[in-house]
């Protein structure tokens, strides 16, 4: 098995957009298990898209299953992955293994919805929140050439708000 | 480091930061906030030239603006980030001492600050105080939940304290 070398910003291959999977054969297979090895290799890397390691078609790998207590899919292979519905938005702190040493916060859907295919073909229909859909909406940015930084906010106003109401709200109750 | 101190107007950054430039310094990491409607900036200076060399630099600019200068030869590294793992918010009727009173409790609590600010609100005859803390949380997020129960306990009449932890993801 292969880890892949990623491409590091300032690489302007990273602003790429990458092209639709058309073939779901043994080659494919072979470029989702690199991948994959690719993701695991990073310290807590939760995933990843294949424009990072220089490969320009839309192939995702999202697994936070290391993450405790939440709601995920285990580790989920996308092709051609697409969102159908946003729902809500949530400010979190992210980092990328193309950006390495730096980390900001970005605001993503709290909920999507999404279809993708599978290795071999098959379509599929999601339904994800937190963690996982923030993972999604991070990698198919990749897909589409985009980095975490292009979409920053502030880092030090507002930060968690959201959370914090939510808590304080409970306990009123 | 060069720190800045000034009274606010516009078009600070660009002039310092044009004759640091042409003075072929290169820049690092920078904070600059206004503060009570005052300009304050500390900047990464990297530069052959040395401390007098600097502010000789900088005298005509910072004279023009009337910005006191002040410059301290430091040591500074890339990928010296810390991880912050936690986010502290505090708010309440401003009260002399309460900052000492919250930092030295979560410091003992194995708070590391890294980023802290804050700000004065409200109205004159009761300004409010809010702070926004981020830190690496050293000894784990329990003591310091258990140090904000200890000061809400205590204080809870005059302020409010929130703990959240900052959860990183890496794609
Ligand atoms: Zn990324």
């Amino acid at each position: 098995m292969t880890v892949l070398d990623l491409l590091i910003y300032p690489d302007a291959r990273l602003k790429n957009e990458s092209s639709p999977v058309t073939v779901f054969d043994e080659k494919l297979h072979q470029c989702v298990a690199e991948l994959e090895e690719t993701m695991r290799a990073g310290p807590g890397g939760v995933g990843i898209a294949a424009p990072q390691t220089g490969i320009f078609q839309r192939i995702v790998i999202v697994d936070v299953s290391i993450k405790p207590k939440i709601k995920h899919h285990g580790c989920l292979i996308l092709i051609n992955p697409e969102i159908l519905e946003w729902d809500g938005f949530e400010i979190g702190r992210e980092g990328c293994m193309s950006v390495p040493d730096y980390t900001g916060n970005v605001i993503r859907a709290r909920a999507i919805k999404l279809t993708a295919q599978d290795q071999y073909g098959a379509i599929h229909e999601y339904d994800m929140e937190g963690y996982e859909a923030r993972a999604v909406q991070h990698e198919i940015d990749h897909l589409d050439g985009l980095l975490f930084i292009d979409r920053l906010v502030s880092r030090r106003h507002d930060l968690f708000q959201r959370k914090v109401y939510k808590k304080s709200n409970k306990k009123t109750k | 480091m060069l720190t800045l101190v000034g009274q606010d107007q516009s078009g600070i950054v660009a002039q310092v930061t044009q004759a640091l430039y042409q003075g072929g310094c290169n820049l690092g990491e920078a904070s600059m906030v206004r503060l009570g409607g005052n300009f304050t900036m500390m900047l990464m200076v990297n530069s052959n030239v040395d401390e007098s060399g600097l502010a000789a630099m900088l005298s005509p600019v910072a004279d023009k603006l009337q910005l006191h200068v002040h410059l301290d030869a430091i040591e500074g590294r890339l990928h010296q980030h810390p991880k912050t793992d936690v986010c502290i918010n505090v708010y309440g009727a401003d009260r002399s001492g309460m900052v000492a009173e919250i930092t030295a409790r979560l410091a003992a609590a194995g708070l590391n600050i890294v980023d802290l600010s804050s700000d004065v609100g409200g109205v004159d005859q009761k300004p409010i105080y809010i702070m926004q803390i981020e830190g690496v949380a050293e000894k784990g997020m329990a003591p310091l939940q258990q140090a904000l129960d200890a000061l809400q306990q205590q204080y809870g009449h005059e302020f409010e304290v929130h703990l959240s932890p900052i959860d990183t993801l890496i794609m």
